[in-house]
């Protein structure tokens, strides 16, 4: 019977077989037979729930298929496929058995129509996740995952947390609107934010994400915060409070953005600004700013994926992404420059790529709602992102001051990869209507009017202009050797100290415990021997003459006591 | 292998390529500034349809774009006061 196993499952379940194949050509064969077999069977599935199971008196839904889970999950396919092909080169089959379960459990989330389906894939996506950092295989990749773990399964855990009294209170598990008014309401948006990065919930984001493999991060960009997204417009779409949270999230990372040298931690901070365009959607809560944030969602994994993947193979080839150290490339990897700068012109929302035709639905529906302030940060952000990373990271990689490093071109499965994700930026941005069809809701949307067209491109070329004059009068601040401090900077530095101190004060206070014990048993134990030991009054050998007397004396005295 | 070597790096005569003479770089400078002109010049023949008069202001959206990204910039450059660290800062 087919409707009652949820796509994320095939994936999943797919993955565990990939380290028993034998052979680069058949594993790799196999992994992009996967994502390409769930899709698929996605397609063949009937709309509505499905995959019923009744579960110590829970009601799970493990599929509900309707056009809000099918637009994420058909990106979160198409990514899936986009990282296979881009990791075909890689031979450690830990990777790719992680990021396969990571990006099924990922789609697995999305087709959830419970609150218990919803928690488990959330904590498989946690879990596996971590491997694509560690997989980096040195010390400091292994303490960021060891962060990112704890942070992962700590959202998981409130929301579990959430769910519970959910049930409690209202006796279901159903996964829909929940609204911010109850306890379990507020706790599960705490547990979603902290997976979408939200402001001084962000840093696990840029901590992690730039530590894990050249492949890893290509895979951990596309998923995580995207079904967070997915989960905040299925469960708190019109919420007020996100409009602010989101419109903090476009500015506050661009700052950071601008000066931060390691370039794949630049794409990490502007990853989390795009991520506020979606709150700000998912808050306004319209129609219009919910398709808006599908479909930015559906842009964004692309082109972000895109530029991973040009950083990635730079990485790849030359050892490092480290802004200070690069420039110049272009003359060895003129494609990855290319790839770069369509995922540039995408990200940057230039028309005629894909963020223009995604973007503008917020925008629109901001400024349609009168969102002055909000419009206002937006249109900021989006110079910004322009700016840094539109304009800084292929100029900074590709050009600039030649570094005089010379490596070869990406390998021919990155190059592919990137080619796909940069013909799908160009040609959303060009003929988006394929993508408006799939969005939730039926809204008419006309991004190319003259209007439009001409103010963005205002927008982005005065900032380009501003980038400009910047540079040639030297005030742009130079790409440094340097790291930035972030709000890690409090578990870091001080936490480490706290927990330093709590360590030493636990150990004292062992010592302390563990001294008292042994007093205390000591003297217990020489009273008892006082007392009891071959000197004492009770271990003493009585002569049997006392005994004799003390039996006389009992007897006597109960004979008397009984004439009485 | 350090920063400063790069620095002092000179691309060999024989791998200049069109990009690497400073006048055509120069020229590239030149059509940008010819666009936003251009771009400025065109805005009050745009019909703007929002509801907010900001926008009706004219050139609002270049404006705001230069200004925005300078006022980004400099702001980022007074951060690194205080929130820059060394590369290994976190593993002493």
């Amino acid at each position: 019977m087919t409707g009652e196993l949820n796509p994320g499952l095939i994936i999943i379940l797919g993955a565990l077989l990939v380290p028993l194949l034998p052979g680069r050509v058949l594993r790799g064969a196999y992994m992009l037979l996967l994502p390409i077999a769930a899709f698929a069977y996605l397609l063949g599935l009937p709309m509505g729930e499905a995959g019923q199971i009744e579960f110590m008196n829970l009601s799970l839904v493990t599929l509900r298929v309707d056009k809000l889970s099918f637009v994420f999950g058909t990106i979160f396919l198409i990514a899936t496929l986009l990282g296979v092909i881009y990791a075909l080169h890689v031979g450690d089959w830990v990777q790719h058995t992680a990021g396969l379960i990571y990006s099924g459990s990922a789609i697995g989330a999305v087709f959830a129509g419970d609150f218990v389906t919803l928690f488990i894939f959330w904590e498989i996506t946690a879990i596996s996740s971590v491997f694509l950092v560690w997989a980096s295989r040195n010390s400091s990749a292994m303490a960021a995952g060891l962060r990112y773990l704890v942070i992962q399964v700590g959202s998981g855990v409130i929301l579990l947390a959430g769910v519970l009294i959910h049930y409690q209170q209202t006796g279901s598990i159903a996964f829909n609107a929940m609204g911010t008014e109850t306890l379990a309401g507020k706790l599960i948006l705490i547990a979603f934010g902290i997976k979408c990065a939200f402001p001084l919930l962000h840093n696990w984001l840029q901590d992690a994400y730039p530590q894990a493999t050249v492949t890893g991060t290509v895979i951990l960009s596309a998923f995580t915060t995207k079904l967070a997204v997915y989960a905040l417009a299925r469960g708190y779409a019109g919420t007020e409070i996100l409009i602010p949270i989101g419109a903090v999230m476009t500015a506050f990372p661009i700052f950071y953005a601008v000066i931060e040298n390691d370039l794949r931690r630049v794409l990490a901070y502007s990853l989390n600004n795009q991520l506020g365009f979606m709150v700000v959607g998912i808050g306004i809560g319209t129609e219009l700013a919910l398709n808006g944030t599908a479909a930015h969602a559906f842009c964004h994994i692309l082109y972000k994926a895109l530029l991973f993947m040009a950083m990635g193979a730079v990485l790849y080839r030359v050892g490092t992404v480290k802004g200070s150290e690069l420039g110049g490339l272009y003359r060895s990897m003129p494609w990855t420059t290319v790839f770069c700068i369509v995922g540039a012109a995408s990200i940057s929302a230039f028309p005629l790529f894909s963020g223009f035709i995604s973007k503008s639905l917020i925008i629109s529906a901001a400024m349609k709602e009168g969102y002055y302030w909000v419009w206002l940060t937006l249109l900021f952000a989006s110079a910004g992102v322009f700016h840094h990373s539109g304009i800084k990271i292929p100029y900074f990689a590709f050009f600039a001051h030649d570094s005089g490093k010379r490596c070869e071109e990406a390998p021919m499965n990155m190059l592919i990869a990137m080619a796909i994700a940069a013909a799908f930026c160009i040609g959303l941005g060009v003929y988006p209507d394929p993508l408006y069809a799939l969005l939730p809701y039926d809204v008419k949307y006309d991004a190319y009017s003259l209007e439009h067209v001409v103010t963005q491109l205002q927008l982005l070329m005065f900032s380009a202009l501003a980038f400009t004059v910047l540079m040639r009068t030297g005030i742009y601040p130079p790409e440094l050797k340097s790291i930035n401090l972030d709000t890690d900077w409090f578990y870091r530095v001080p936490g480490s100290h706290l927990a330093q101190v709590a360590n030493q004060f636990r150990s004292v206070t062992w010592q302390w415990v563990a001294d008292g014990t042994v007093k205390l048993a000591t003297k217990v134990h020489n009273a008892l021997y006082q007392h009891h030991g071959p000197e004492g009054w009770f271990g003493r050998t009585w002569p049997t003459g006392t005994m004799a007397f003390w039996t006389t004396v009992t007897l006597g005295a109960v004979v008397i006591l009984s004439y009485l | 292998m350090s920063a400063d070597h790069n620095h002092k790096f000179e691309t060999p005569p024989h791998e200049r390529t069109w990009i690497d003479d400073p006048k055509n770089v120069d020229k590239i400078v030149y059509t940008l500034y010819a666009v936003c002109a251009l771009l400025i010049l065109i805005d009050p023949l745009i019909h703007k349809h929002g509801p907010f008069a900001i926008e009706h202001v004219w050139g609002f959206y270049a404006l705001y774009g230069f200004i925005g990204c300078v006022f980004l910039v400099l702001a980022a450059k007074l951060m690194r006061v205080f929130l820059m660290r060394p590369e290994g800062y976190y593993d002493r």
